[in-house]
């Protein structure tokens, strides 16, 4: 069985639809990547992925011993307080808090997962600091830190390179294949980079107005919805880094 | 100015210096360990309005001849969930909810107070009474600080989280609606109880002010907190000072201690970034 399979999805968003029929499946080690254009609803997907938000029509299930406990999440930048003050002690410990269900306070173990997590991300030297001076790179890896802290089954990622420069992007992305490939973690992504996402996954979902498309990168290129959207990306790809880099 | 040496006579001290001072001490605990919370995830107008819904009941309370507080602190608490629940639905603006909500239920509390023909000055909710609570007041408001202290303590990493991070907390698996309701009751016992120390429209200002002034301070939430409780339990006991020796209300001369107290931390805030900017550009250069 599989860790997560959607079956015939309808997402609405207020009181529009933004996804209809959706079906796909995630398998343990599985490394997929959620394509496609601005309001397609990957965010959306995202959100009833998480949990955060029910599917409006059909079902989302979760197998193979897989807990809602289980999973680790890397938001978009944009989603958490800038002016927050934590540490990046403080902020990685939260990710341990799922695992235990009534003990009021961290555990050594906690302490334990918490400190080799950091050592993993290589944030161990700036677990005193505040969260909110590190850099947008640094702030990703505590991020992700938190993350592993709180799975070691499937990751799930929203945007992760969103404000990063090119260099702290190729670094996140190497993190992830290292992650996924040594401690056999199963990622899912939403991305609007489809070249990184053909390098980096296995399986591909592209969710399109038009047409949508889950399965392997290498059928994903022959198929119509892959070549019309690859095309395109290569041709604003350009402008659109850019326009990140740029964003505030 | 008084002489404030006639304030600490053996028998001032113990009728009634000796219980504002524990209830006060008490209440600022709360209100600071709160402050942080409801300033972090934004929403220090919660506080606010629960004093205007506290303040409207109370004039109910008076009016029909119910004790008041055993009566305002359910109905606060019931407000705190339909404000919460207000603020979550996107229909309408959190904070438009919320002004809405809490101005009306004032407004009926002081529409039936005024037709009632009190015999008892409400008006002395809206500005506090401190140093005249009765024994009974004093010992409640004890007790139920000691509550708020415990459960806040107890639920200390899981309100981080809610705070920190709601969607992060939910996605892997904390029943945050139950936290953020926990907020929201131990925020509604410190309304009700501050507003017998505070009087309505001060006590918003005792829990944000705390903890606005740590964040200005401090790089860790656990060191906002420490410091907030600091600054408050402080700034309260130089309130009282300060209005014992000018003869002036308490609630006020508290919120202008903390307002001391936050233009201090500005200021050294300031400083700080300037130092750290100096330096930076120091090492930067060749």
């Amino acid at each position: 069985m599989a860790y997560l399979s959607c079956e015939n999805v309808t997402l609405r968003y207020e009181s529009t639809t933004v996804l209809e029929h959706l079906s796909f499946s995630v398998q343990k080690g599985d490394y997929l990547c959620i394509v496609g254009e601005n309001g397609s609803g990957k965010s959306t997907l995202m959100k009833c992925l998480l949990g955060l938000k029910a599917a409006d029509e059909g079902r989302l299930i979760l197998g193979d011993g897989l807990k809602r406990s289980e999973i680790g999440y890397l938001p978009q930048q944009s989603m958490i307080q800038r002016d927050f003050p934590a540490s990046v002690r403080e902020v990685v410990l939260s990710g341990c808090l799922n695992s235990r269900k009534l003990h009021p306070f961290y555990t050594k173990q906690d302490r334990a997962r918490a400190e080799e997590q950091m050592k993993c991300m290589r944030i161990t030297e700036l677990a005193d600091r505040c969260y909110r001076e590190l850099s947008g790179g640094q702030q990703q890896r505590v991020l992700l830190a938190r993350a592993l802290c709180a799975t070691k089954k499937l990751l799930l990622l929203d945007e992760p390179a969103t404000g990063l420069d090119p260099l702290v992007t190729t670094e996140l992305y190497g993190i992830l294949e290292h992650l996924h490939r040594d401690h056999g973690i199963t990622v899912i992504m939403v991305t609007h980079d489809v070249e990184c996402a053909l390098r980096h996954a296995k399986s591909i979902l592209h969710i399109g107005k038009k047409e949508s498309f889950f399965g392997s990168c290498a059928d994903y290129l022959q198929s119509d919805a892959g070549k019309a959207f690859v095309d395109i990306e290569c041709c604003v790809g350009c402008v659109d880094s850019h326009q990140e880099v740029c964003d505030p | 100015m008084n002489d404030l040496s006639a304030f600490f006579t053996p028998e001032y001290l113990s009728v009634i210096l000796l219980p504002a001072l524990i209830a006060g001490v008490a209440v600022s605990l709360c209100a600071s360990f709160l402050g942080v919370s409801l300033v972090l995830k934004r929403c220090s107008m919660i506080g606010d309005g629960l004093s205007h819904v506290g303040y409207g009941t109370l004039c109910i309370a008076v009016a029909m001849g119910w004790a008041p507080m055993q009566v305002t602190i359910p109905v606060v608490i019931v407000a705190a969930y339909i404000l919460l629940r207000l603020s979550e639905s996107s229909r309408m603006r959190g904070d438009t909810a919320i002004a809405l909500f809490s101005t009306s239920a004032m407004a009926v509390g002081i529409l039936v107070s005024s037709k009632a023909n009190l015999t008892t000055d409400v008006s002395h909710y809206m500005f506090g009474s401190i140093l005249t609570m009765s024994k009974s007041e004093v010992i409640l408001s004890v007790i139920l600080s000691i509550c708020v202290l415990l459960v806040y303590v107890l639920f200390y990493d899981k309100i981080f989280a809610v705070t920190f991070d709601e969607n992060f907390a939910r996605a892997t698996g904390l029943n945050v609606r139950f936290y953020n309701l926990l907020i929201a009751v131990l925020t509604a016992v410190t309304v009700v109880l501050g507003m017998m120390l505070m009087g309505a429209l001060l006590i918003s200002s005792l829990m944000i002010f705390p903890a606005a002034t740590a964040m200005r301070l401090c790089k860790s939430f656990r060191h906002v907190v420490v410091t907030s409780v600091i600054v408050s339990v402080s700034c309260f006991l130089l309130g009282l000072l300060l209005s014992l020796w000018m003869d002036a209300a308490v609630g006020a001369s508290v919120i202008i201690m903390n307002l001391a107290m936050y233009l201090i931390a500005t200021f050294v805030n300031l400083i700080q970034n300037r130092r750290i900017r100096n330096r930076e550009a120091q090492e930067t250069r060749p």
